[in-house]
């Protein structure tokens, strides 16, 4: 049995990773829930923030937040380009198979396009990027991890704020719940659903610069985290908000409670078996349905 | 009576594509032509394997390098532990793939659509963790190597013949079966199929365990053929990605499909593996999507358009 204050350790920082764990789920259920699309790439996108925020620390300097303001706008821009010229024509023709194929393909693409770039080599952290510890309590916090815990709550909240409460966000909502009827009411669903899905990717592409100085750069990446990004957003229920914040925390922290209990070599195959579980006992998601 | 016509056609082509390939060793090819030939048959088979689930029943798998991965861990450990000939262990390797199949089935075929897909994923995530961390049995991360001896790579490439030959003819009596019916039905409307009596579940199962078992028979002869492999080579989402890619180019729900995926995929894969393996899977991501976006049914459906018009 571990001291109590590993535990505690151990917990809390589940808590923190558990947040980006969040925003990546976040992400992937708006653009499920607003399009029914099973966004495939939602992993190389979190690579490529990783890359992006590397390379702007190696080569221009500065901390996290530069990267962060240059990833939201330019991941917008990126997740509309994939909206337009692959997501939605593909949608309409093949539904939602055609989508998780086409986004699986172009997945593999991008992964092994930036591997001949870059090489598959792991990059660590740069040095401007390595984070100091602050002490409380008998408790060790990264500053990484509490920036990143910090700037995904505060993501998140105006990511909510903007889908309750702004007209477009009104849209968008109606169009997930039902697309036809949004469309009778005049909804531009078209447009909606190309708003969704650069939110989601943008909120994959910072997820990707606050994970830079926590663990390693390559190329295949991506997978680990669009994997845990699946089981939470089964966890948080398909299309929850909520769900998938609580999810992401959830996940971190069983993740880091199963390497101290268990081995840190099947700590990816708890999330994992949690997954399946829940898909088959609990398909609604463990916090029940709360759609956008 | 035109679909009869139809049928002795695609009989003759058949006759005929399968005369070549017993042939070609006659006119003794390179070793390298050979080792591509070989890869060409392995992936129709496993293409074969997967579209049989996924484009005869429009049920996306993104976990059969699971079952590829069982199939060449059963033959090399006991050939290994028991000295038992790999290629009856092949056999076996397809048997196991399909018993671990058939409760995956059973488990996950709950699910519907996307989310089957998605539990396939990770169920094969799970089998390849507990191979690269079971260590004492399965060698973990540095995998198996095997010493042996097989008479020749002409041998090789007619015992992958044979497997082709025998997958094809398998997929062929139940593509014109009742079963091939029910399959298409479910795939066009699962709900409606249901509706006038067909067990989807008991469907389900039973196709995924066929599918696996030429999935599992594909893992052991790649084992047997190689000589050596470890969890990242047999088990990563790109295994069963291959599969998907080879039949969907080709032409999903369709036996020529895959061959013709094969046969237009590996060597293009094998020409830019030269250059570097990121380069070869970066053209297979690029081929995927070009054909999702501009000829959702494949290189058959482009004839079928072709024809039409």
């Amino acid at each position: 049995m571990p001291k109590f204050e590993i535990l505690l350790q151990a917990i809390v920082n589940g808590i923190l990773i558990g947040s980006i764990y969040g925003l990546i789920a976040i992400g992937l259920t708006i653009i499920f829930g607003v399009m029914r699309v099973i966004n495939m790439i939602h992993g190389d996108l979190i690579m490529l923030g990783m890359y992006l925020a590397y390379w702007f620390v190696v080569l221009i300097g500065g901390g996290e937040l530069p990267p962060l303001l240059v990833a939201l706008p330019v991941f917008f821009f990126i997740g509309c380009l994939i909206f337009r010229t692959l997501v939605s024509p593909v949608a309409k023709a093949g539904g939602e198979m055609g989508t998780l194929l086409i986004t699986a393909g172009l997945s593999l693409a991008v992964t092994n396009f930036v591997q001949l770039i870059w090489k598959a080599d792991y990059r660590s952290t740069p040095a401007q990027l390595v984070s100091t510890s602050y002490s409380f309590a008998g408790l060790s916090v990264s500053s990484a991890l509490l920036f990143a815990f910090f700037t995904s709550a505060i993501l998140v909240i105006a990511v909510s704020i903007f889908l309750m409460f702004t007209e477009t966000g009104r849209a968008i909502r109606a169009t997930a719940q039902d697309q036809e009827a949004a469309m009778f009411m005049g909804v531009n669903i078209e447009k909606m659903m190309l708003i969704a899905f650069g939110i989601g990717v943008a909120l994959a592409g910072t997820a990707g610069v606050l994970l830079t100085p926590i663990f390693y750069v390559y190329p295949y990446v991506g997978f680990v985290y669009i994997v845990k990004a699946f089981v939470v957003v089964v966890l948080g229920g398909m299309g929850s908000i909520v769900g998938a914040a609580l999810g992401g925390i959830l996940l971190g922290v069983t993740e880091q409670l199963g390497t101290l209990f268990i081995s840190a070599g099947y700590k990816d195959a708890f999330g994992l078996i949690i997954f399946v579980l829940v898909l088959l006992f609990r398909p609604s998601g463990l916090f029940g349905r709360s759609r956008l | 009576m035109e679909l009869m016509e139809k049928r002795n056609f695609n009989l003759i082509y058949s006759l005929i594509g399968l005369a070549i390939l017993i042939a070609i060793p006659i006119f003794e090819p390179s070793k390298y032509v050979m080792h591509i030939l070989i890869l060409v048959l392995l992936n129709v088979v496993l293409g074969q394997s997967w579209n049989l689930l996924g484009g005869f029943g429009g049920q996306i798998s993104f976990g059969h390098a699971a079952m590829y991965g069982i199939g060449a861990y059963t033959s090399t450990l006991l050939y290994l532990k028991v000295g038992l000939s790999p290629w009856i262990g092949m056999v076996l390797g397809g048997l196991l793939a399909s018993l671990y199949a058939t409760i995956l089935g059973y488990i996950t075929f709950r699910l519907r659509g996307p989310y089957f897909a998605l539990s396939t994923l990770a169920s094969a995530e799970v089998i390849r963790l507990v191979a690269q961390n079971w260590d004492t049995f399965t060698g973990g991360d540095d995998g198996l190597s095997i010493h042996f001896e097989i008479a020749s790579r002409v041998v090789e490439y007619y015992i992958i013949l044979g497997v082709v030959v025998g997958t094809i003819l398998v997929m062929y009596a139940i593509s014109v079966s009742r079963m091939g019916y029910y399959l298409s039905a479910m795939r066009e409307d699962e709900d409606a199929s249901r509706a006038i009596g067909i067990d989807v579940t008991k469907l389900k199962v039973l196709t995924l365990a066929i599918s696996a078992f030429f999935a599992g028979i594909g893992g052991s002869f790649f084992a047997s053929y190689q000589l050596y492999f470890n969890p990242h080579v047999v088990m990563t989402v790109h295994t069963s990605m291959q599969m998907i890619f080879v039949s969907i180019v080709g032409g999903m729900g369709t036996i020529v499909g895959p061959v013709i995926g094969a046969l237009l995929l590996v060597p293009i894969a094998e020409i830019f593996r030269v250059i570097s393996p990121a380069a070869n899977l970066l053209i297979y991501g690029l081929v995927i999507v070009v054909v999702m976006r501009f000829m959702p049914e494949g290189i058959i459906g482009l004839r079928k358009k072709f024809l039409r018009k």
